[in-house]
């Protein structure tokens, strides 16, 4: 697939197509991966990756680069392809400026996994029938797909790319079962203390490193609220730790609606919270209430929380409000 | 820093009887930036008017703080107050110690410590208020009438009759609605058609006024003085500028099995039909559903015998948009299904039979041409009963029914079985009761003539069970004033149904953004000063659609509705609500979120240029609010996820100032 890839975007630049490729490179590891801009073919033969360890979402980078001079090349994951017609909703990025290929994906690596089993010097990685070879200086260790992938992409709600200009590789289909709400029924079935008591302990872990956001493809403003020192809330010490929570709450009603379980939150944050469980509370409100809607699945479609419709729920009707 | 006076409100004993006044006045007086606090009688009064201004004179004052009733009151007062002495009226904030505070607490400690809070929120928002400058906008001067039935009809008539333009909108092919369907009317026992048809006929010939017959609302945007309203006409099928309205297409229509909703269902009409003889307008309508021609493509006899040629097979729903100054809400009601009543029969046998079915039973104009017979033999009933508050009245935990007293129907019962004993004196009439109401203007006295002249027998009690038995209904009930159970072989039962807004009337509220109670009633701007407006300015309410009402207090409220809606009308212009959003178009994002969740269209969107970082200029896609159309809900303030978007007079700032004078 990368060789496809690289060849496309080299014919999609030479022809003049566009003028640069958005896609993965690989820093001083072969799991340590970076979005990335390339220029040149030759800059495509040195760096150009894709891999299972090519987990990074590259839609938020088109909010910059979409409104730069000329077309951009990007490669995009079934689950990326949501965050792109979610911010194509928002007016946030330029389709005019952009050119899609969507890129097949069976669910990408969790190098922490690997780690934890005790594989170590890792070159590569190659996935087959349900089973990952990982390459390392030690040799050929071979895993279960279902022990080293990102949790994310156990529940991986769609291999479906709902947005492209063309397609590499077969196209997958959305999975409706996909049990991504578990957890949260697991949660929502706690006691109001014991719940209190989960989210304390994993918000406890929060550095404020802002990684979570900064990733986050519904958090593209302009100047988010916790860097505006008009908006009361930023530059402001916590007065106690729950404060300090308090920032992961207000992230989750800030896209809620909008958030498309890209699952970039949990992913990047260094301290393992899993904030993906917030926003997912908020998706399975928004569909038990509102019938079922994806953000970003239909860049036409009406948000649920931003339009108003004679059929909605009253406040106090039936309950969780 | 402002120079803010506070006055507390004694409001006679209403606050000062659980608030300690004195000591919220001296509280408050501490409070930062106040330079002056005190505390009065009543504030509103003329001198306490003269109170504040000498205290604004005295103390050079730039903020005023009122703690005293609701805004809704008395805020226009104190800013107009305030503006008289040249403080813009924007500087003035009402902490409302009354309906939160005095009204609703009993221990005086906790009450004057709530009041005190509410001050402290109120001064500290006056601290960031900034004075504001209202502007002026247009009035249309046309208003919108929803519904044609006597409400409607009559507010139309009083709108046209100072002078202004009115426009009906009704559902049905014809205006005149339930009273139409009505035989006579009480306590005076006149036709009912005799007395609506000419005030149909009067608004049909009124120049000022338009019907829009078989037409419903679409969509209405805008705000008091500029409604943009959608109209969704009906295709008819028949020209309406040609038809005459003869009705020879309506008699040979082969077409002969169509439930007639006129006269309740008790008899059918064809698929083309004029609903009654008196319809205005008087144009004939195709049923669609019915019609051989629309259903197989073959028939086409009504166009053949039609002389003017005004029948369209292909005719289609055409939308028109209209603009308005006001709209009139008069979407009436109906009765409530009687079949959830299934213990009194309704579904089993046709002998038992609804209120209204019974006025067209005795109607001339009827199915049985006004001889009361039984609607399964054709044969006069000999013992009628009447069964009282069908639905009305119930339990809150009662879902087929209604909790509250639909009003009409003691005293329409009362002229059904007076009318029914004037006729057919051979006839024994039963009405059972939970209590009779009579109060209205000679209602007493028409229901006390159909006691002890006519002899109709009031029997304090409900009835249990109504069975079909070998051709009588068998009615088993208690009479509760002598303890027994009884049984009554009746021909004819006849049920006095609950009455229950129109199903539009949700939806309509929805579209118009006016406030409707559980019963699905609109509510009215205040239950007794402001009874014929509805909360949301240029919303006015008429008739059966506000609460139940009988006829002649339809027409009074028709009327003062129309009084309130010259009102507006008579204006040039209005003045603006200067308190609308306005966007920082450094921090929008373009996202349309605000503009998607306007419903007054006050948003927009354009590409502007930016400096960005290194002299590059940046092109983005910002919002800006048209501050005549905004009226300040305040919803894209929530929705802006980056908060470009606030509010004049309620900023982001001021009422996070509110909350943290209230947490301190």
């Amino acid at each position: 697939m990368q060789a496809m890839m690289e060849k496309r975007a080299k014919e999609l630049l030479a022809d003049g197509t566009v003028n640069r490729v958005l896609g993965w490179s690989a820093g001083e590891f072969p799991y340590d991966i970076t979005p990335a801009v390339f220029e040149t073919a030759k800059e495509l033969e040195d760096a150009f990756v894709y891999n299972d360890f090519c987990a990074a979402n590259l839609s938020k980078y088109l909010v910059k680069e979409s409104r730069k001079e000329g077309k951009i090349l990007v490669f995009l994951k079934p689950c990326d392809t949501y965050s792109f017609n979610q911010l194509l909703a928002e007016h946030r990025i330029l389709r005019e400026n952009i050119y899609v290929i969507g890129v097949p994906c069976y669910g990408k690596a969790d190098v922490e996994k690997l780690k934890a089993m005790g594989i170590e010097g890792i070159t590569g990685i190659v996935m087959q029938n349900g089973t990952y070879t990982v390459e390392t200086v030690y040799g050929d260790q071979t895993v279960k797909a279902a022990d080293a992938m990102a949790e994310r992409c156990l529940s991986c709600k769609s291999k479906k790319h709902v947005v492209y200009d063309e397609l590499l590789g077969d196209e997958g289909e959305v999975d409706a079962d996909c049990n991504r709400f578990d957890m949260v029924e697991k949660l929502e079935a706690m006691t109001p203390d014991e719940r209190f008591a989960f989210w304390r302990g994993e918000l406890s872990r929060c550095i404020r490193c802002n990684a979570c956001r900064n990733v986050c493809p519904a958090c593209t403003c302009e100047q988010c609220v916790f860097d505006n020192p008009n908006s009361g809330v930023s530059q402001k010490a916590a007065v106690t730790s729950f404060e300090e929570n308090l920032f992961h709450i207000i992230r989750a009603f800030h896209v809620a609606g909008r958030c498309t379980d890209c699952g970039e939150c949990s992913r990047v944050c260094p301290q393992h919270i899993p904030l993906h469980l917030l926003n997912r509370k908020f998706i399975k409100d928004i569909n038990e209430f509102y019938g079922d809607y994806q953000a970003g699945a239909d860049p036409e479609a009406k948000p649920p929380l931003g339009t108003y419709d004679k059929a909605d729920r009253e406040a106090g009707e039936g309950g969780r409000h | 820093m402002q120079r803010i006076g506070v006055f507390v409100c004694h409001c006679g004993t209403n606050i000062a009887g659980t608030v300690d006044v004195v000591a919220v006045a001296k509280a408050l007086g501490q409070e930062p930036g106040v330079v002056f606090s005190t505390e009065y009688q009543y504030m509103c009064s003329e001198s306490g008017q003269q109170l504040m201004r000498a205290a604004i004179r005295e103390h050079k004052l730039t903020g005023v703080v009122v703690c005293s009733c609701s805004p809704r009151m008395h805020e226009a007062t104190f800013r107009k107050a305030a503006a008289l002495e040249g403080v813009n009226p924007y500087m003035v904030e009402i902490a409302n110690i009354r309906e939160h505070v005095s009204w609703i607490h009993k221990d005086m400690a906790e009450a004057t410590e709530k009041a005190v809070i509410l001050g402290r929120a109120a001064i500290a928002k006056v601290h960031l208020n900034a004075p504001l400058q209202a502007g002026e906008s247009p009035v249309t001067k046309r208003a919108l009438v929803i519904g044609g039935g006597i409400a409607g009809i009559q507010t139309a008539l009083d709108i046209a009759e100072a002078g202004f333009e009115v426009d009906i909108v009704e559902k049905s092919p014809t205006i005149g609605g339930k009273m139409a369907q009505l035989d006579k009317t009480f306590p005076t026992l006149d036709c009912a058609a005799c007395i609506l048809t000419p005030k149909m006929v009067d608004a049909a010939q009124n120049e000022k006024i338009n019907i829009f017959a078989y037409s419903e609302l679409e969509s209405v945007k805008g705000y008091i003085g500029n409604f943009k309203a959608q109209i969704r006409r009906k295709a008819r099928f028949v020209d309406e500028t040609k038809c005459t309205g003869c009705g020879i297409c309506t008699e040979k229509c082969p077409q002969k099995k169509v439930p007639n909703e006129f006269n309740m269902g008790l008899d059918n009409r064809r698929a083309i039909y004029i609903p009654f003889a008196q319809a205005v307008p008087k144009v004939a309508t195709i049923d669609a559903n019915y019609c051989t021609m629309m259903k197989t493509g073959k028939c086409g006899i009504c166009s053949k015998v039609c002389g003017t040629g005004a029948i369209d097979y292909t005719q289609k729903d055409t939308v028109i948009e209209r603009e308005y100054g006001a709209i009139v809400v008069a979407t009436g009601f109906n009765p409530i299904d009687a079949k959830v009543y299934n213990e009194y029969g309704y579904m089993d046998s046709p002998d038992v039979v609804t209120s209204l079915e019974l006025e067209r039973l005795m109607n001339a104009a009827g199915p049985t041409n006004g001889t009361l017979l039984r609607p399964s033999d054709k044969t006069h009933p000999h013992t009628i009963v009447f069964v009282q508050c069908v639905g009305s009245r119930c339990d809150e935990t009662d879902e087929r029914g209604k909790p509250y007293c639909s009003k009409i129907c003691c005293m329409y019962t009362a002229k059904h079985a007076m009318l029914i004993r004037e006729k057919y004196p051979d006839t024994d009439v039963y009405v059972f009761y939970i209590d009779v109401r009579t109060p209205g203007k000679n209602f007493d006295e028409f229901y006390r003539r159909a006691v002890e002249q006519y002899g109709v027998h009031y029997i304090k009690g409900q009835v249990g069970k109504v069975v079909e038995q070998n051709g009588k209904l068998h009615v088993q009930a208690s009479d509760l004033l002598a303890n027994e159970q009884l049984h009554i072989d009746a021909d004819l039962v006849v049920l006095a149904t609950a009455i229950e807004p129109d199903k539009t009337a949700r939806s309509l509220g929805t579209m118009l953004t006016a406030s409707m109670d559980t019963n699905d009633f609109f509510t009215e701007a205040h239950p007794k000063l402001r009874p014929v407006e509805s909360p949301t300015a240029g919303i006015f309410l008429s008739g059966v659609c506000q609460g139940p009402k009988d006829i002649p207090e339809t027409v009074s409220q028709a009327s003062a509705c129309a009084a309130k809606v010259i009102g507006v009308l008579a204006k040039d212009k209005l003045t603006c609500n200067p308190c609308v959003a306005h966007s920082d178009e450094l921090l929008c994002n373009g996202c349309s979120s605000c503009e998607k969740v306007c419903p007054y269209g006050a948003i927009s969107y354009s590409d502007k240029e930016f400096r960005g970082p290194n002299r590059t200029t940046l092109i983005r896609r910002v919002a800006s609010v048209n501050p005549a159309v905004c009226q300040g809900c305040g919803a894209c303030t929530v929705a802006c996820p980056s908060g470009a978007m606030d509010l004049k007079g309620f900023s982001n700032k001021q009422i996070m100032a509110e909350v943290d004078a209230i947490c301190k």
